[in-house]
């Protein structure tokens, strides 16, 4: 793994270049590759967009058409002689242009994202047609574009038309493809990954969601901007159908056929597509259904192959690896003997010291007056606590009484209506849960918040990125796992949750109590200072209360511990002060000898408060 | 500086616009709000009911008549689609959905492109709606009048429908909460397949009333789908009034540019959504966060 493994960039170079040599037998010409590879050029960024960031963009024709007529009009109008510093220019529009609609579009997600780039595509496209029709030509677009040379003067070489030019799509495709795949394949393309599979933990655990989100986005955007301005350049024309809704659509259905998630996918659909309409048209009778066709299979691919086409290879390809992961994990998931429980102080590896060393004596956090109001309903009424660094306090009541909702406003996951919260003397509050992350305070939810798709070292990897590299860095070029800090953390966090056995395997085939584990894993790979845990127990089994015990007493030797859990004998075990929380108000707090005396906490579990009631 | 005769008779083109961009969008915006589904299928559909419209009048003279069949059409293609196709993804996640009425919208037109051929047909203004009427500060053909009324009832029914029956209670409860509607012993996934039909069949007669106005074409619903994905936003995802006063403002928008400089009529469209977005990113009527 240490390695990218770089077999399909090997392929692909294959494959390009047989290609002229093969598909011209199959009903192909010169320009119909050319097309498919410029498509395909479109189809990367596209594809990291909506396959690895999960947002479906409708609108990549407004960047396409962008790039494609600022490179076609510096060229066409003698501005700029050369092709290349045309391409680059106009793939640099493209970017600038995708800064701007993404700015406005990825605030939104799933359905409003897709028709805001929709509209965005639209609004580029009225805007090519009629306002701007003198630099664009309007509906006849600009002929005229010049093919690119090599070298300067006499001497230069002309890249015709033919084969010449399918070598030059050929280049840049492979460029882009290289490129993508270290996009995919680095910390940052990780990242990406996370956002997808679960958008709300990834922005909990401290990644700025929306710098990513608009850095893939532009991203995409070049892509199309340099496939816009080569398909001028190989058609000597530039159509002014590039900024056509079609053209988005097209690009859509091409990916999901070939593939969403895989690259190479968005290009195998473009050669399906392309290739149907070129070769279909010919025959008289079926002629004019070519895209009814494509309509029913797109349909049909979607309703029940959702993979597509290189999607359905890859999932087959790996079906024994994975069936093998799936059978280990249910043979041994569920229960383990007890004589398997490690002996945690021997633990091999420990995890990476706090990033903050705060002034001894400041307490590690503290609630002033916390409340959270939903209407008239008061979840939380005033609650002050303070936490002492390094110690493990605990936070009891019944249920309903608030516990989680305090949880969330201690970290900024809910804004309180009332008070603050201080973190080593910092007021945090107002913050938001990513920045809280990047100070050091993380949480394992209640209710498991995984990334169900990736494998227990992906998640863990997500969680430890964030800290170390810190909420928003575009490093798109270094391997994901070539962070040697971070690798460590990773091996830590999954040793002291005991997940190593199943470093590789998909988290959604993994046992119950092994996803528990895994959600504080991920929660302590972010390396915090405060870790706050919403009832780590629950649903373990006997067994695994007692391991999991073990490993809270062993985090909180090195760290502040926060718990919230209804197992009242670990929680007087393991706290050194209990906070009770009752209907959403402080009842008590002191020890755990203290608390198990107190009259009021004994009639709140008991039921018969009201005597005892604070005023 | 545009004449005021000119600007009143584009402020009625935009009532008239805007009126069928409402009836377009208020179906759009029944079915998100209910089912949770962005129906891109919708523009293919508005379509369908133009051709509905085409068909019926080759074989009568009676407008009327088209419209009811046409209607009783939509409802079955509604009820097919759901049942079919939109039922198997309310609990996908909405970019499948997304891509599947997409998808099922390219084969609608494409197969009414199969069955008519691409070229535009002609659908005559119904007797009841030739000619002009003068309306003291301005002459404006009949039809586009008759347009505004015959919406407005239509609205008007479709509003008493939603918030004045039990069914439109089970329907609105249902966008609240689904699930709970369930519990209470309410059948909800009919309540869904009657909203989807009633969409859907909004869309259909949308595109059978503006069937006389224009050309009628495979392709005439691609700009109505994208025109109403702004109504929409603008007016709130899920709302009803928002769909109705949204359709409205576009309406007046695009009509009002392009009496200045038609260039920019679309355009003004769009950048009046991108200023919402930053302001008021829920729309007019919207709540934070719902879809």
């Amino acid at each position: 793994m240490r390695r990218l493994a770089l077999l399909p960039e090997l392929a692909l170079i294959v494959a390009l270049a047989i290609m002229p040599f093969v598909f011209p037998y199959v009903g192909g010409s010169y320009d119909l590759m050319e097309r498919v590879l410029d498509w395909g050029l479109l189809g990367l960024g596209f594809d990291l967009l909506f396959g690895w960031t999960g947002l479906l963009s409708f609108g990549q024709a407004a960047f396409f058409g962008t790039g494609g007529f600022v490179a076609a009009w510096l060229l066409v109008n003698h501005v700029i002689g050369s092709v290349w510093i045309a391409l680059f220019l106009g793939t640099v529009a493209a970017g600038l242009f995708g800064l701007l609609v993404g700015y406005l579009a990825v605030r939104r997600i799933g359905i409003y994202f897709a028709m805001i780039t929709l509209a965005f595509g639209q609004m580029a496209y009225f805007l090519e047609n009629s306002p701007l029709s003198a630099y664009t030509g309007g509906e006849n677009g600009l002929p005229g574009v010049p093919v690119p040379t090599i070298g300067f003067g006499d001497s230069a070489y002309v890249i015709a038309t033919g084969l010449p030019m399918y070598w030059l799509l050929a280049a840049f495709f492979l460029a882009g493809f290289i490129v993508a795949r270290r996009i995919a394949h680095s910390p940052f393309g990780v990242v990406l990954r996370a956002i997808k599979e679960n958008t709300a933990r990834a922005a909990m655990i401290g990644h700025a969601v929306p710098q990513y989100k608009l850095a893939a986005f532009v991203i995409a955007a070049l892509y199309a901007g340099l496939a816009g301005g080569l398909l001028g350049v190989i058609q000597s024309y530039m159509p002014p159908d590039a900024f056509a809704l079609d053209t988005s659509a097209q690009l859509v259905v091409q990916t999901v056929i070939g593939g969403v998630g895989t690259l190479i996918g968005s290009t195998v659909g473009a050669a399906i597509w392309l290739w149907l309409r070129d070769n279909l048209q010919m025959i008289p009778q079926v002629g004019a259904l070519w895209k009814l066709i494509l309509g029913v299979i797109f349909v049909v691919l979607v309703t029940v192959l959702r993979r597509g086409i290189c999607g359905e290879i890859r999932y087959r390809a790996t079906r024994g690896t994975r069936a093998a992961a799936e059978a280990a994990a249910q043979a041994d998931g569920a229960t383990r003997p007890a004589t398997e429980l490690r002996d945690v102080r021997a633990m091999p590896m420990p995890l990476t010291a706090p990033l903050i060393h705060a002034a001894p004596g400041l307490p590690a956090l503290r609630a002033i007056d916390l409340a959270k109001h939903y209407g008239g309903i008061r979840a939380v009424d005033g609650v002050s606590f303070e936490v002492p660094q390094n110690s493990i306090h605990a936070v009891i009541g019944p249920n309903g009484a608030g516990k989680s909702t305090l949880f969330k406003m201690l970290l900024d996951e809910v804004h309180p209506t009332a008070g603050e919260v201080r973190l080593f003397g910092q007021r945090i509050t107002g913050m938001g849960a990513t920045r809280t992350a990047q100070l050091g305070i993380a949480k394992s939810n209640q209710l498991n918040q995984l990334f169900m798709e990736l494998t227990v070292r992906e998640n863990l990897r997500i969680a430890a990125l964030a800290r170390r590299r810190g909420s928003f860095r575009v490093d798109i070029l270094r391997g994901a796992d070539s962070i040697a800090e971070v690798e460590r953390q990773i091996e830590a966090a999954m040793t002291t949750v005991e997940l190593n056995e199943r470093a590789e395997t998909p988290v959604h085939v993994l046992a119950y109590g092994e996803k528990r584990r895994l959600e504080i894993g991920i929660a302590l790979a972010t390396g915090p200072n405060v870790l706050l845990l919403d009832e780590p127990l629950a649903g373990m089994s006997p067994t695994e209360r007692i391991s999991t015990r073990a490993l809270i007493r062993e985090i909180g030797r090195s760290r502040t511990l926060l718990i919230v859990e209804h197992d009242m004998d670990a929680i007087f075990d393991l706290a050194e002060r209990i906070t009770v929380l009752y209907d959403g108000r402080w009842l008590a707090e002191g020890t755990p000898e203290e608390i198990q005396r107190n009259q009021a906490v004994q009639d709140a579990y008991l039921g018969g408060l009201h005597e005892h009631e604070p005023a | 500086m545009p004449s005021l005769p000119l600007l009143l008779s584009q402020a009625f083109n935009g009532l008239a616009l805007g009126s069928m961009l409402a009836l377009v969008s208020s179906g759009l915006t029944i079915i998100l709000g209910t089912l949770g589904v962005l129906n891109f299928a919708h523009g293919a559909l508005f379509m369908l009911g133009a051709y509905a419209a085409y068909v019926t009048l080759q074989g009568s003279d009676s407008f009327l008549l088209a419209l009811l069949v046409g209607s009783v059409f939509m409802l079955l293609v509604g009820v097919l689609m759901e049942r079919i196709l939109v039922r198997l993804f309310y609990s996908r996640p909405p970019e499948d959905q997304i891509l599947v009425t997409f998808g099922a919208g390219i084969v609608l037109v494409e197969a009414v492109r199969a069955i008519f051929g691409g070229n535009s047909q002609r659908v005559p203004v119904p007797s009841w709606g030739e000619g002009i009427t003068q309306l003291g500060f301005l002459i404006y053909p009949t039809y586009r009048l008759e347009l505004i009324g015959i919406i407005t009832v239509t609205l008007g029914v479709l509003w008493v429908v939603l918030y004045r029956t039990s069914i439109g209670l089970v329907v609105r409860a249902g966008i609240e909460d689904a699930g709970m509607v369930g519990i209470l012993g309410i059948n909800v996934r009919r309540a869904f397949l009657l909203v989807f039909a009633i969409g859907v069949v909004a869309a259909g007669f949308a595109g059978m009333l503006y069937a006389p106005i224009v050309s009628v074409t495979p392709d005439m619903g691609g700009s109505f789908l994208v025109e109403s994905f702004v109504v929409i936003v603008i007016g709130g995802l899920g709302s009803f009034p928002g769909a109705v006063l949204g359709g409205l403002i576009a309406g007046e928008i695009i009509s009002i540019t392009s009496a200045f400089d038609s260039a920019y009529s679309e355009v003004m469209l769009y950048a009046v959504m991108a200023l919402l977005l930053v302001v008021r990113p829920q729309g007019l009527f919207g709540t934070e966060g719902r879809v």
